[in-house]
């Protein structure tokens, strides 16, 4: 629609589209749809000539003589390139037994977890001299509190007040699973761009998964809609909500 | 996708129930040759400068300035939706955000030029929503000498 817009005023478009039955409706100008999963309208990270394929096909369109053109691109984007990655749990956690409640013990392997992790978050920055992490403004360790805090002791408060409350939580989780998705595909033989193994990887196979899916459980008490709303895991990992029931929620077991 | 049929069902739901408007009008501008294009981006992936706001859906608030020259240390995404990937644009800005691609075309003389400024929306709201930020933007597009918008969504 932005290119609609755009163009009534007077400026040339042209777009990749990833939704073809919206831009079948909205007919745009000049749209490439393309085959690749949400998130990546370029096709592959780390493949910059595919990408020049795409964009130069997008390109292109600004060359046709009328419209409205849809286009397809011929081509799904390239399958991640070598071996399997090998993304190994990034904790182990020692086996004596530690003291506190199961929240307590979560919390304590989690933060072990995310310094463990710590190394690799550095090598990713030097190596690509660049890190998504940052948006909530906390650091590692304060987000581990802040997320922390959800299962020990309740909805803590908010760390930055001029951002909504759920917001921040929101940009806590992102940024925590940016170091997570960055550090870990920065280790030799993880170097993976496979979207669905990396999803994999983090909410099966890590601490702070399971931390966000306990916070998310308190999230879905909390009387506050902004907070309950507050999406924090994806549907794919998320348990099935409770079914509806009249009167208050059953008590769950403290997990 | 997208390929829909690779989709999640929840995402898929969503996608299909997404309201379309469909338009009477086809509006048509006359593109410069590629080689004389002044290309801007403009991403809805929620993309802002690491210091910036994240953004907000308040009133008027829609988007976001990201000038030519950043650093890619210094693009960072809040967008709201847990319904795409952003594995990949952790690993390369230019999954959404192609510039390196579009400085080497522009290197290469196969297009004319980059603008001084590419913008972000964040595209988990009613696009209907942007259209006075999106008319305002075209004429300061128009100043900057951009004849050319490249539109990226995620």
């Amino acid at each position: 629609m932005l290119s609609r817009y755009l163009e009534e005023e007077g400026l040339a478009t042209t777009q990749i589209a990833l939704v073809r039955p919206h831009t079948e409706k909205i007919k745009p100008p000049r749209a490439l749809w393309v085959p690749f999963e949400l998130g990546r309208p370029l096709g592959a990270p780390n493949d910059p000539a595919f990408q020049r394929k795409v964009l130069m096909a997008a390109l292109k369109l600004l060359e046709r003589p009328a419209g409205p053109v849809l286009e397809d691109f011929p081509e799904d984007a390239p399958a991640s390139a070598g071996e399997p990655a090998l993304l190994a749990c990034p904790y182990i956690p020692p086996t004596e037994v530690t003291e506190g409640t199961e929240a307590e013990k979560l919390c304590q392997c989690f933060k072990a977890e995310v310094a463990s992790l710590r190394p690799w978050y550095d090598i990713s920055l030097q190596k690509r001299q660049r890190s998504t992490v940052g948006v909530s403004k906390l650091s590692m360790k304060e987000i581990g509190d802040f997320l922390c805090s959800f299962l020990i002791q309740g909805i803590p408060p908010n760390p930055r007040t001029e951002i909504p409350f759920a917001s921040e939580i929101r940009y806590a989780a992102d940024d925590l699973k940016a170091y997570y998705i960055e550090s870990v595909t920065a280790q030799p033989g993880a170097e993976t761009t496979d979207s669905k193994a990396l999803a994999e990887w983090f909410w099966k196979d890590t601490f702070a998964g399971k931390v966000l899916l306990g916070a998310r459980e308190v999230c879905l008490k909390s009387p506050d809609q902004a907070i309950q709303r507050a999406a924090l895991v994806p549907r794919e990992f998320a348990p099935p909500a409770p079914p509806q029931e009249a009167g208050p929620p059953p008590q769950r077991p403290q997990q | 996708m997208v390929r829909l049929e690779q989709v999640s069902e929840g995402e898929r739901r969503i996608l299909e129930n997404a309201a379309c408007p469909t338009f009477e009008t086809n509006p048509w501008v006359r593109a410069p040759k590629l080689s004389e294009a002044r290309v801007a981006i403009i991403s809805t992936a929620g993309l802002h400068k690491r210091e910036d706001r994240p953004f907000t859906r308040e009133p008027g608030d829609f988007y976001r300035v990201i000038p030519g020259n950043i650093n890619s240390n210094d693009l960072v995404m809040s967008h709201v939706s847990l319904g795409f990937d952003r594995t990949g644009f952790q690993q390369d800005w230019n999954i959404a955000f192609p510039i390196d691609r579009l400085k080497e075309l522009a290197e290469e003389k196969v297009i004319g030029s980059l603008a001084s400024y590419h913008y972000s929306f964040m595209g988990a709201d009613d696009p209907t929503r942007w259209e006075q930020s999106a008319r305002q933007l075209a004429s300061i597009m128009k100043k900057d000498n951009v004849n050319a918008v490249l539109l990226v969504p995620v």
